[in-house]
Formats: C-alpha cells, structure tokens, sequence
C-alpha cells in the first residue's frame, strides 16, 4: 500500500524555488490501477519519481507497505526500487548494445541473482509479454510496441508490487499502444499495483481511479469511467 | 554481485560501442606511443652525445707549453721554455695520481708509398696514447713499448692514409716515406672518425722520438696525462703544475683538464636531459588531456543509460564500479598498445638510423602508463559519480 501524507517537493531553480508538488495527500491500495493526469508542469513526474524513490519529498511522509521511506538510507532505497518497483519509460530506454533477453536480464544481474535462474526467468518474462521468439533480437531490430513489451519484461522480472508507467504509449501507433495496454491490464488483474501517469483520455480510461494533478496539488479524483469531467475540466485548464 | 559479471557487463558496453571505443583507444594508444617515442628521441640523442664525449677517452690532463692568461697573452713576456721528453717521463715517474702519460709531437707533412703521395698529420706519441684515447687497430700493432727516445723508423697509418696509399694492397710490413725518411708500416688504424678536432682516419702516427728528429723541434707540443679516476683529476692536474713549475723554475705551461672541455659539454649534457624531461612532460600532458576529452565525451554521452541503472535499483556502487572497470579496461588495453606501437616505431628509428641509440628511459614508459592509465579512470569515473547523482528521470530525458 502506498500512503502519502502531505507531500511537497520543492526545486531551487535559479534563486526562485518552485513548487513542484504542494501537500498531496494519496493512497493507493495494493492491486490498484490509478491513472495521474494533468498539464504539463503539474507535477506528474514528480510524484511519480517520489513513488518510485527515486527522489525525496522535501516535507511530508511516504509509507510503502507500511515502512516509512522518508528515512531509509540510500543502498535501502536502492533495495526498495529493486525489488518492489518497476520503471517503464516513453522512450522505452532499453540499451541498444544489448539484446532483449540481455535487457531483460539486466536488473538481475546486478541484484547478483545465479545465472542459471536468470534465463529461466527472462524466457518466462518474455513468453509473458508475447516475445519468446524475440529473445536474441537487439532493440533496433524490433518494432516501437516489442521494445516497450521487452521495456514491459524488463520492470516485471523482479516481480515487484508496483509498476510505475511514464506515458508507455506515448511513442506508440494506436495498435502496438493497445497490445502494451491490455498487457498492462493483465499484470493489473494479477495483483500488479499499477500507476500510470499520461496524457491521453484511452489510457486513463481504463484505470479505476483517475487523480488528476493541477500546478502541483491534487484538483480532482474520479473513478474511471467518469473521464468526460476529466477532460472537461482539463480543457478549461488550457483555456486559462 | 560477482566481479566477473561487472567485467563482462563492462566488456560488452565497450564491444558495444565500436566507434567510440576505438576513438578512446586510440586517444591513449597515441597519447602512450607519443611519450616513448618523443623521450626515445631526447635521449638516444643524449646517449649519443654522451657516447660522442666517452669516445674522446677518459679523466684527460692536457699539458700545453706556455702560460696562457685570459688576455691571452704568454708567460711573464719571456719565450717559454720547452716541453720535453724528459718532463714527461719526470711527471710518469713522480705523479702518482697519473696512470698514463703520453708526449705528443705534431706536424703536417708528406707521406709517400712509391708514387702515391699524402699531406696528412703526422703525430708523434708513445704506446700510452693508444689507451688515453681509445684507438683501436684494424690490422698490425700500434707503437712498440720500448722506443720512448730511440725513435724507430715505424709508421702507424689512419684507415683513410692506408687506403689512399695502398688501395687493396696489404700495408703492413710495406716501406713508406714520411717527410723523406723512410719507415715501415707496422700497423693500421680502425676507422675513428674526428676525436677532438683530430681526424684519425687520415692520420700517420710515429715514435715521439722519431717525430721530433723528423721535423727538428725541441718541444713537446702536449702532454696528455690520463689519471686513475675522475676523483684523481684535480690532483693529478695540481701535481703536474707543481712538479713542472719545479723543472722550468717559473710557470710556462699551462694544464688544461679535458673537465674544462666537458664542463662546457656538461652543460650541453644538463639541457639535453632537461629537454628530454620537457619532452615527456609536454607528451604526457597532451596525452592526458586527449584522454581526459574521449572519458569525459563517452560518459556525458551515457547520462541516460546511469538514470536506466539507477531506476532498475541498480546501486550507485555497482554503477561506479562498471564504469571504472570499463575506463580501467580502455586505459589499460590503450596503454599496452601504445607501448607496442612506441616500442615498434623506435625499433624502426634505430635501425635506420643505428647511430642514435634511441631507447626511451624506464621512467618515461612507467610514467606514460601510470598517468594514461590515472587519467583514463579519472576522467572516466569523475562525469559517472556527478551523473549517479543526477535526478534519474532528467538523466533519462537526456537533460
């Protein structure tokens, strides 16, 4: 379970701080799928950075499953990313040097997990995400939607609680966006807590709860099938 | 995590970039290459130098008739008195420090082998002269040792004189004349090159004693004294002024130390091996900074691939530790390269030009390495620790 309480995060930019997230109060039940959304500049990736610890709030308390990260040194934060958080990207992010099963691999080899279990897992990530007969394939060989399936492996192989997607489809012709999404929504049904930050309604849609984040605090939450306020109130936002 | 699967992951970043690994490679292997090469040249070109001067013959007093003042002027205005034969069995006999002692007459006369005629110097010495400067024969003996005032009519004869005179004829044992008279050839020369302004190679050398009946002189145009060691030389030197001081009742010789000679090529010698120094100090920074330039390209080049890591709970030691060992890998790879490559192209310098003993010095190759090696991880594992730092995601974005 994730418990944010009061959550702010300011940057120094320049001699003017910004206020990047201003008290934001959320949790997020296990098995969950949230969607955030909002304009650009409203602190999407910042909450998302501050769930996935990959940086601190500057006031405010984060409780994941009940340990208080805020006071977790850094090789226990990396821990935590390693184990109960997965990252998937845009821009896919995988290492073009490195094949998809070597991508996929990646996070295992440096958690020191035995070689032998390693390939078992990586092919049964792969069959997972419907790539098993991509396995040697580098990443400027496959098309945008196997990349972010390998991308897709990649964050589940560790089997963590928490997926964490930056616009996953946002680099994705409508098909291969789809193909990722009903993946996603398979991981979901299977426990997989999902949050996904993006812009487009399609996506947001299928999520149970949508939050929607306007300059740095929490303006709405809505369940997801009501997206049509949603969008409503984000078209007067870009009218002001 | 294991060491090996570091190695490997590092390995294959580096296999996996061709173009800048080459580029990294190349910038240390020229960097390293450079410095053997360039301190290869400074100091074959000292050696040489050094050699030229060992060459000339060692911890050499020379004695000249006459006082020579700095306004150059002689003595105390009277006609010095001469330099004998007998002086210079006087200083053989009371210097201890002097270990060889060897009179030396000179002129420029005919030498003459039926109707093949030569000008040539023509230098009258004893068997001590052939050790104080280092000549070596090319066939027969050099001058006997029991003719200090018999003078025997023998004649030693330069490698050049030899073949002018006799072309493929065997000289030894021929009669030549020197200035009219007539006297065997007993040995001749290796070839020697200039030693002191001297020109061996066309060279006839006689018995002092012979010497001085052929062109009528009374004086010894020098003494060449060698000393048992370098330490000896300013005793030696002192003792044979005093002692000849003694003999002629007033100073009229002047002696010189072949030191007064070296003193200015030691000077020759201390800029020679500070511009070697210079030399490698110049190659070594060059190197260091091209090096510094492709570390620093090829990690600011990977800021995202650090943010991956890190957003993959991949540890900032475990990232740290990939990117040394990948610099370390590069540096090192590039640092044996460029000795190869250095040690290849001075072997090639030497053997087309076998007079320059071309070798770079220990501390050169050992300082080239170190600080390729030094730089290379620096520069490597400096723009990786900041990056680690960096926010991951603005490192993701490529900002």
């Amino acid at each position: 379970m994730i418990k944010l309480e009061g959550i702010t995060r300011t940057f120094q930019v320049g001699d003017q701080p910004v206020h990047a997230l201003v008290d934001v109060t959320e949790t997020i039940a296990e098995g969950e799928h949230v969607a955030i959304m909002g304009p650009s500049g409203s602190g999407k990736s910042t909450l998302l950075n501050i769930v996935g610890c990959l940086d601190r709030p500057t006031s405010g308390s984060y409780h994941l499953n009940g340990r208080d990260v805020g006071v977790l040194e850094e090789a226990e934060l990396t821990n935590v990313r390693r184990h109960e958080i997965g990252f998937v990207f845009q821009f896919f992010h995988l290492i073009p040097r490195l094949t998809a099963a070597e991508n996929v691999e990646l996070p295992m080899i440096f958690a020191g997990i035995p070689r032998a279990e390693r390939r078992q897992r990586v092919t049964t990530s792969l069959e997972a995400v419907g790539l098993a007969a991509r396995i040697g394939h580098h990443p400027d060989q496959l098309s945008g939607g196997e990349r972010q399936r390998v991308a897709l492996a990649r964050a589940t192989v560790m089997q963590p609680q928490i997926l964490l997607a930056d616009e996953p489809t946002g680099n994705l012709d409508s098909q291969s966006g789809r193909a990722v999404l009903d993946l996603l929504d398979q991981m979901n049904d299977a426990g997989l807590t999902l949050i996904v930050v993006t812009h487009d309604p399609k996506v947001a849609h299928r999520a149970d709860r949508i939050v929607v984040l306007v300059d740095g605090g929490i303006e709405r939450r809505v369940r997801g099938d009501q997206i049509g306020e949603i969008l409503a109130m984000l078209a007067e936002e870009d009218e002001d | 995590m294991k060491v090996s699967e570091v190695f490997k992951f590092a390995a294959k970043s580096l296999t996996g970039h061709r173009l800048r690994t080459g580029l990294s490679l190349l910038g240390v292997t020229i960097g390293v290459a450079a410095v053997v090469m360039l301190t290869a040249l400074g100091e074959g070109a000292r050696l040489y130098v050094v050699e030229q001067f060992a060459s000339l013959g060692t911890n050499l007093l020379i004695v000249l008739p006459g006082y020579t003042e700095t306004s150059g002027t002689f003595g105390y205005g009277g006609v010095p008195n001469d330099l004998t034969l007998d002086d210079a069995q006087a200083i053989a006999r009371l210097v201890p420090a002097a270990r060889r002692v060897a009179p030396i007459s000179m002129a420029n006369d005919e030498v003459a082998f039926h109707e093949r005629r030569r000008q040539v110097a023509v230098l009258g010495t004893t068997p001590e002269y052939q050790e104080a400067r280092q000549l070596d024969m090319a066939r027969g003996e050099f001058l006997p040792a029991d003719d200090v005032d018999r003078g025997s009519p023998v004649v030693i004869l330069g490698a050049k004189t030899s073949k002018e005179l006799f072309g493929s004829v065997e000289p030894v044992g021929k009669i030549v004349r020197v200035a009219g008279w007539r006297m065997r050839v007993i040995g001749v020369l290796a070839k020697q090159g200039t030693k002191m302004g001297l020109d061996f190679d066309d060279i006839a050398i006689v018995p002092v004693a012979t010497a001085m009946q052929l062109f009528n002189q009374t004086s010894l145009f020098r003494i060449l004294v060698q000393a048992h060691a370098y330490s000896d030389l300013d005793i030696a030197k002192t003792e044979v002024r005093q002692l000849l001081i003694e003999r002629h009742d007033e100073e009229d010789i002047t002696v010189i130390t072949q030191d007064a000679v070296l003193s200015t090529f030691n000077a020759v010698l201390g800029a020679l091996t500070l511009a070697v120094g210079a030399i490698a100090a110049i190659s070594l920074s060059v190197a260091g900074i091209g090096i510094m330039n492709v570390m620093l390209v090829s990690v600011s080049e990977r800021t995202q691939e650090i943010g991956l890591l890190k957003a993959l709970g991949v540890a900032r030691r475990q990232i740290l530790a990939a990117f040394l060992t990948e610099a370390a890998l590069i540096s090192s790879a590039g640092g044996l390269l460029g000795l190869v490559l250095g040690w290849l192209a001075v072997r090639l310098l030497v053997r087309l030009y076998p007079v320059l003993p071309a070798s770079p010095p220990i501390w050169a190759v050992v300082a080239a390495l170190v600080i390729s090696v030094g730089v290379g991880v620096t520069f490597g594992l400096l723009p990786a620790r900041r990056a680690t730092r960096l926010d991951p995601i603005a490192a993701l974005a490529g900002r």
